[in-house]
């Protein structure tokens, strides 16, 4: 038998900021939106393993349930925003969001 | 049947509705039967009522239908409801009797009249308007009469809309009528304030709580608005140019019945000007000031309507000098007479019209008597009745009204004088009208004299029938000293009170009736003394008759010469004594600067101004914020996650701190 060491939660809630920042540098950096699109999977992701963190050290079955709504909404997502994706190459031939700024004064 | 009052105003309303939506669509044939039909059947029911209300004993001679409920609102109440008295059935007969022989004339006159349903709309909606005035229990519904007949007047004075002058006519209508209406509104106000209650019964029954003063202010507020419907001095300028309109309209509406309405309605009120001696004073003198002033702008006008115009607006001063010294009968009595006779006047003035396509001038007629017998003989007699010629009704009228403006404690001595001078006036004018149209030479254009032509019977049988009247409509008012019944008199007593009884003032007079009793008559007259002033006063119209026989027959071209010789009076006088030109000075062109003023500088400037500057302001704002909105997507992610790190940081700082 093998005691697997105990992590301490820190090391797990500090790695779900580190992903989250990346996340959001990606989103706001990037300019490919299938880039930013991904960008934004990893903050839900990052949100994610803090929900699982802090589910399994409170002892509670309520952050569990609250990852599977964000997996659900981020599958929801991805095929909503994908599409949308499809539809704007075919209209603009370009999927940069730098490119696509009609939506302004 | 007294419970079927309305159905009188109802026949006009109903002929208003059929002519005005479906006239076009039923042609000018049944237009010109449903017109004068509605009035006819209003008349028959007036009658039946008539009788019904002399059947019963003269204490019971008032009944009230109300219809409806109109306007309940807190302590305000007033109903749709018409009241039944002597006073009120005696105008609905003058209204509907007199409308329905005009209806009929019209039929002849406006025949190739392209407006001819439009004309007949107008005209039912004109009496169902004077009826509602006339048979009103109530200060409202009288005023919805009210204003109904200043609309009908105002649409028909330019009924020739094309023309200029007669658009204009109308609007100046309109627009002092408008003076008028808005004192006759302040006066309803002030009753109602005063005594809760616009209805006249209760308004009458209550009157006595009033202080006089406040019932000065209503009777004179009231009397304004008399003063713009009944043309007198200072608002009786829109008369004469109302003469725009068709002629039967002018003999309808501005002669016989709404100009009439003021007078009516200080017969009305007579328990809140019995109140009110100063009141009573202001209409009194009002009324002959009138009565005298446009009888003098009568003498220099060429234009037959404008002469009976003037005519009319003297005559509208009697009615008020009468009801001004409280013989409220004895003005509802000349009222009614000059009703038959000035109508017949003015329809004879369009049968003249007719014979000489529409010519107007008393300068371009002459000797039209034996082409047109019939319009002369009856516009004869109607000359007779206006200049009080003894034996036709207008005779007795007004002899009465200046007996009472001599003899009533209301009276005085220079109202009587001044009158009687205004009948002589009368007398010279009408005469003089007479003379230029059917005697003397003619001086008809040529082209006009060869189809000179009487007018179709249809015209000419609502002359005769109305020269009956102006014979015969005296003698339900003979005065006591010729022998005869004062029947008029007596009907009405049981609304207007008895009259002026001499030597019994009111209490209220008392401060007047000491400044007056000096020149003015007092108790104790005699017969004697009523009778003399009636032959001097049939003497001062025979010497008004006389001098227009003698300037216009004898002696033709003396006029001219005086004319010449007192080229300023003359001029004065032909120009209606610059009264429409210091108005236009005074009233129009200050009221017009004003106008200008606040349309450039308060509207343009401050109102638009104010509403542009906002609206800029905001739109300048709204240029420098738009820059936000730079549409690029992570702009907008960028602003969320800076929003969410202060509101993460504000709630970690409040942890901490």
């Amino acid at each position: 038998m093998w005691v697997v060491p105990t992590i301490p939660p820190a090391l797990y809630l500090i790695l779900s900021g580190i992903l989250f920042m990346i996340g959001v540098i990606g989103a706001i950096t990037r300019r490919n939106a299938i880039v930013v699109f991904i960008c934004i999977e990893l903050m839900l992701n990052a949100v994610n393993l803090s929900f699982i963190t802090f589910s399994r050290f409170l002892q509670s079955i309520d952050g569990v349930i609250f990852a599977f709504f964000v997996m659900a909404v981020a599958a929801a997502e991805a095929a909503v925003g994908l599409a949308i994706f499809v539809m704007l190459y075919r209209s603009r031939e370009t999927v940069n969001v730098d490119e696509v700024n009609l939506l302004k004064w | 049947m007294l419970d079927y009052v309305w159905l009188i105003p109802l026949f006009p309303a109903i002929g208003f509705l059929i002519n005005g939506l479906l006239g076009r669509r039923l042609g000018k044939g049944v237009v010109s039967v449903v017109g004068p039909a509605a009035i006819g059947l209003s008349f028959l029911t007036s009658i039946l009522i008539f009788f019904e209300l002399i059947g019963k004993p003269a204490s019971e001679r008032h009944f009230e239908k109300v219809i409806f409920d109109w306007v309940v609102s807190g302590s305000f109440q007033t109903v749709i409801g018409y009241q039944i008295d002597p006073l009120s059935i005696l105008m609905a007969l003058v209204v509907t009797g007199v409308s329905f022989f005009i209806h009929i004339y019209s039929v002849g006159y406006m025949h190739d009249d392209p407006g001819y349903t439009r004309y007949f709309t107008y005209l039912n909606l004109f009496v169902f308007m004077m009826l509602n005035l006339v048979l009103a229990n109530n200060f409202l519904l009288m005023f919805v009469g009210w204003e109904g007949v200043g609309l009908c007047s105002y649409l028909l004075i330019g009924f020739w809309y094309e023309k200029d002058s007669a658009a204009n006519a109308g609007k100046k209508a309109f627009v002092v009528n408008r003076v008028g209406d808005f004192g006759f509104i302040l006066g309803m106000f002030l009753i109602f304030v005063n005594l809760g209650t616009l209805d006249f019964t209760d308004a009458f029954a209550k009157a006595g709580q009033l202080d006089t003063a406040t019932v000065t202010a209503i009777t004179l507020l009231l009397f304004v608005g008399a003063c713009g419907k009944s043309a007198q001095i200072p608002l009786y300028v829109w008369l004469p140019d109302a003469m725009e309109g068709p002629t039967p309209v002018s003999s309808l509406i501005h002669a016989a019945t709404m100009v009439t309405a003021g007078v009516y309605m200080v017969a009305r009120c007579s328990v809140l000007y019995n109140m009110a001696p100063i009141a009573m004073a202001v209409v009194a003198i009002v009324g002959v000031a009138t009565a005298i002033f446009t009888a003098s702008i009568g003498f220099c006008q060429y234009d037959l309507k404008k002469i009976l115009a003037y005519s009319t607006i003297s005559q509208l001063g009697y009615m008020f000098l009468a009801v001004g010294v409280g013989a409220y009968s004895a003005g509802i009595f000349h009222l009614m007479t000059h009703a038959f006779f000035k109508g017949l006047l003015f329809l004879g003035a369009g049968s003249v019209m007719h014979a000489l396509s529409g010519e107007l001038d008393i300068r371009k007629m002459g000797a039209l008597r034996s082409k047109i017998p019939i319009t002369f003989g009856t516009f004869f007699i109607a000359t007779l009745a206006i200049a009080g010629i003894p034996g036709l009704s207008g005779f007795f009228s007004k002899d009465e009204i200046l007996w009472m403006a001599f003899s009533s404690p209301r009276g005085h001595f220079l109202l009587w004088m001044v009158a009687a001078i205004a009948a002589g006036m009368t007398a010279f004018y009408m005469f003089r009208a007479l003379f230029m149209t059917f005697f003397g030479e003619s001086r008809v254009d040529h082209h006009v004299a060869h189809h000179i032509h009487e007018s179709p019977k249809i015209m000419t049988v609502p002359l005769m029938v109305l020269a009956f009247l102006s014979i015969v409509g005296g003698y339900v008012g003979v005065p006591h000293v010729l022998g005869g019944a004062n029947h008029i008199h007596e009907f009405l007593a049981p609304v207007v009170g008895g009259g002026p009884e001499p030597g019994k003032a009111h209490a209220g007079f008392s401060i007047l009736a000491q400044a007056w009793a000096a020149g003015g008559a007092q108790g104790g007259h005699s017969t004697a003394l009523e009778l003399f002033l009636m032959v001097l006063s049939v003497l001062i119209a025979l010497t008004g008759i006389g001098i227009a026989y003698f300037l216009y027959l004898k002696n033709p071209i003396l006029p001219k010469r005086l004319a010449e010789q007192y080229s300023g009076l003359y001029r004065l006088v032909a120009n209606k004594y610059y009264v429409d030109e210091l108005y236009q000075v005074l009233f129009v062109n200050s009221l017009k600067k004003l106008g200008m003023g606040l349309w450039k500088g308060f509207d343009e400037f401050i109102i638009d101004g104010t509403v542009n500057g906002i609206a800029y302001f905001i739109g300048w704002l709204s240029s420098l914020m738009r820059r936000m909105q730079t549409g690029f997507v992570q702009n907008y992610a960028v602003s969320m996650i800076v929003g969410g790190v202060i509101l993460a940081l504000y709630y970690i700082m409040r942890a901490f701190f």
